[in-house]
């Protein structure tokens, strides 16, 4: 039987099936073949290749990643060189600080990257938004969608900018684990997963 | 770049912020020391209320909007997001929920209408809406007027979860109707169900509501949220029985971890144990026609 690599989404809560449909568009659009899988128990994010940590809501994600005993894998699997993708509340999940709203719920922040974030930096669910961005890795714009919007403050040399916006770091990444504050799952526009999928099959 | 460029309010964003709570549990609090329990035990959002729909029954009277200070205190208090209930027709309870900064407007048949024939026009707004459903009608009727996240109806306050399984399996049983449907015949079914054409063609393609759907009205066990994601629930509600529950502690962290392992039945007995008894409810069978919550909306 041929070997088939594994992508796994994190399936604990939030915007789940999206990334996992994005995935395998973007895998159709390059003619690669690989299995997307999803995430809810221990023992799965090891035979993983990448691995991607959805938007929902971080104070249950952070909760339930800890208590179905998959924090730690992820940690080990960062450290391996395996590479990552955190979308809104994934970019909390993977930081290493967060300011005093994640504190005060005691959250297990995973502190794979060298980042320091605000939760709500761009207000309550009214204050949502769609704007056009530049990123670095892109050639043109893309259209971001920010829902209850974290951002990184700041972040330790290791890290790349990659896109900003009012003031907050939108895009960043740190070798092989990249975090972004907005949605690209619930747009029709696969350049971001591309470029992730560039790092999982190099 | 500046603020001017930022689009707020599309249905982008609407429906987005539902995604964003698909898989996970909104518990129905009544002030923020229950508004912190519901975080603790994992809950995506909570629904801040003046009373659980389980005595808003027993107290009867008009059943209205929270008092503001009370939402505002469970806004200070938690990090999830904060729903909020608003009578069906009420526009201004919702405006007001949005001068607040609620997360989501439920337009709720548990508190008492406030207009005989018309629902909030939900597409003026930039807050998100969720409104209860008992079938397709009037989930795309509710979703034609903006609603970015439709829920069950069941029978709130009851602790019987069959009046949500009831519509769920409605709901679900009619977009498998939908299969297979040429247009005219689609066109027939819009008429019949007193739905806009575009949401039914929309409906039979996707073979799913075009919005997230949960489960609400009567969840009361880990069971019964478990039950709820298996007959296709995107997340669950949980009203009353949490916080009617022996331990609300224990059972809104089973509920949680319910849900995350709805198809595990070995884990949702470890899940089970020990939580104490659920809510004591009443058979929704028991609800006299004129007094069950269900009917309210069209």
């Amino acid at each position: 039987m041929v070997f088939l690599m594994k992508i796994g989404v994190i399936a604990i809560q939030g915007a789940v099936s999206e990334h996992v449909e994005a995935l395998k568009r973007a895998l159709a659009e390059r003619g690669e073949d690989a299995e997307v899988v999803t995430i809810k128990h221990s023992g799965i994010v090891p035979v993983c290749s990448g691995i991607v940590i959805p938007g929902g809501e971080s104070t249950t994600l952070c909760r339930l990643l800890a208590r179905e005993g998959i924090a730690e894998e992820m940690k080990e699997a960062a450290a391996k060189g395996v590479p990552i993708l955190g979308t809104c509340a994934g970019l909390i999940v993977l930081a290493k600080e967060g300011d005093e709203q994640v504190e005060k719920t005691s959250q297990e922040l995973l502190g794979i990257m060298d980042t320091k974030v605000n939760r709500n930096a761009f207000g309550r669910q009214r204050e949502s938004f769609e704007a056009e961005l530049e990123v670095e890795i892109l050639d043109s714009p893309y259209s971001g969608i920010f829902i209850r919007a974290p951002a990184i403050v700041s972040c330790g040399p290791g890290v790349k900018v990659l896109s900003r916006l009012n003031g907050f770091i939108i895009a960043a990444e740190q070798e092989n684990v990249m975090a972004l504050s907005f949605h690209p799952e619930l747009t029709d526009d696969l350049r971001i997963h591309q470029y992730f999928l560039d790092k999982v099959f190099n | 770049m500046d603020f001017e460029k930022l689009r707020h309010g599309t249905e982008l964003i609407k429906r987005g912020f539902a995604k964003m709570q698909k898989g996970g549990v909104i518990m129905d609090v009544t002030n923020p020391e229950q508004a912190r329990i519901a975080e603790e035990a994992g809950a995506v959002a909570v629904m801040a209320l003046q009373a659980v729909p389980a005595d808003i029954r027993k107290e009867g009277g008009v059943a209205r909007m929270a008092d503001p200070e009370i939402i505002q205190k469970i806004i200070d208090t938690v990090t999830i997001p904060v729903m909020a209930k608003a009578r069906i027709g009420h526009f201004v309870e919702a405006e007001i929920l949005e001068a607040l900064g609620a997360d989501m407007v439920d337009e709720s048949e548990v508190l008492t209408p406030a207009d005989p024939y018309f629902h909030i026009d939900k597409t003026e707004f930039t807050v998100p809406f969720v409104c209860g459903a008992r079938n397709l009608g009037e989930a795309l009727r509710r979703i034609n007027e903006g609603a970015a996240m439709i829920r069950t109806k069941g029978e709130a306050g009851t602790g019987d979860v069959s009046q949500a399984v009831k519509h769920m399996k409605q709901i679900q049983g009619e977009i498998r109707e939908l299969a297979g449907k040429n247009k005219e015949e689609l066109i027939m079914v819009a008429r019949d169900i007193e739905a806009p054409i575009e949401l039914v063609i929309e409906t039979a393609q996707m073979q799913r509501l075009p919005v997230v759907n949960f489960a609400a009205g009567g969840v009361a066990t880990p069971a019964d949220a478990a039950l709820m994601m298996r007959l296709g629930a995107d997340g669950v509600f949980v009203g009353s029985g949490i916080f009617k529950a022996e331990n609300p502690e224990k059972m809104a962290k089973a509920v949680v971890e319910a849900v995350n392992n709805y198809d595990n039945p070995a884990k949702l007995a470890e899940i089970s144990k020990g939580i104490g008894s659920g809510m004591k409810g009443i058979s929704a069978d028991m609800i006299p026609p004129e007094q069950a919550l269900q009917e309210r909306g069209w």
